[in-house]
């Protein structure tokens, strides 16, 4: 499979022409990388996606969590049946994700407010930080599986 | 409304509400090692106490407005065609008014 081609080879007729006139140096002969799973994300590229995903995914899980707090208070046959859940292998593995979520976006949001206040914000420190997140996020995950499992 | 909180207040209201709940959830950690609940009874009580609502209840404001944020900011990052992003982002709204509604209502049902 070919990793290059040429824009010209995706672009209809008349889009083509419209973005010539607007982003000329786009359609150059220069070929354009399009494999997304050929392009290397930089670490802080990926650790400050990764916090926008993880985001995302708890703002998902912010209902059921709601939930999950209604059944907890409401009465004593429903707070058992909550409890419960956390006999269930599956709920367990699936409370060790959500720390690992829960965990790189707290320590990828940390490092985005010193990021705002200058610290760390050269790259040689920026990597570092972002691989100290990475790492310390999955670090948090296993410890919490090995409380749980 | 959406016009005037896109910027810097919102940028703001999304960080505060960050530190906010980083020190909470360091509260929570700390305090449910040293003194773990074991019964509904217990959990309900500590819920119910005036203090622990209003913390509580701060809490989500500060959760429902950095989700809302955060939400809209990726709504507005990437909804195609860009004609939708108003509507999207009055039915976000809506959700977070709701759930904001659903969990003061747990509070003080938990007062009763």
């Amino acid at each position: 499979m070919s990793l290059f081609c040429e824009t010209t080879s995706w672009a209809s007729a008349t889009n083509e022409e419209l973005s010539m006139k607007k982003y000329p140096s786009a359609f150059s002969a220069r070929p354009v990388f399009l494999n997304l799973t050929q392009i290397q994300l930089p670490v802080g590229a990926l650790t400050s996606i990764l916090h926008r995903i993880t985001g995302v995914f708890l703002a998902v899980g912010i209902p059921f969590a709601v939930y999950l707090l209604d059944l907890s208070l409401a009465n004593q046959q429903s707070f058992a049946k909550v409890t419960d859940l956390f006999g269930n292998l599956a709920f367990k593995a699936g409370m060790v994700f959500l720390v690992w979520v829960l965990a790189h976006h707290i320590l990828a949001g940390i490092r985005h407010l010193l990021t705002d206040f200058d610290v760390g914000s050269t790259l040689h420190s920026g990597r570092r930080s972002a691989w100290t997140v990475n790492i310390v996020g999955l670090a948090l995950a296993l410890l919490a599986a090995g409380a749980m499992l | 409304m959406n016009r005037k909180l896109a910027g810097l207040p919102s940028w703001f209201l999304q960080r505060v509400g960050a530190v906010f709940m980083l020190l909470f959830v360091l509260f929570f950690l700390v305090y449910f090692l040293l003194y773990p609940l074991h019964s509904y009874v217990e959990w309900r009580a500590w819920v119910a106490r005036p203090a622990m609502s209003i913390a509580l209840f701060a809490f989500f404001a500060a959760l429902l407005s950095h989700m809302w944020v955060g939400l809209r900011d990726v709504l507005f990052d990437y909804v195609r065609p860009a004609s939708l992003r108003p509507m999207l982002s009055g039915l976000l709204s809506i959700g977070m008014a709701g759930i904001g509604a659903w969990l003061a209502w747990i509070l003080l049902r938990a007062q009763m």
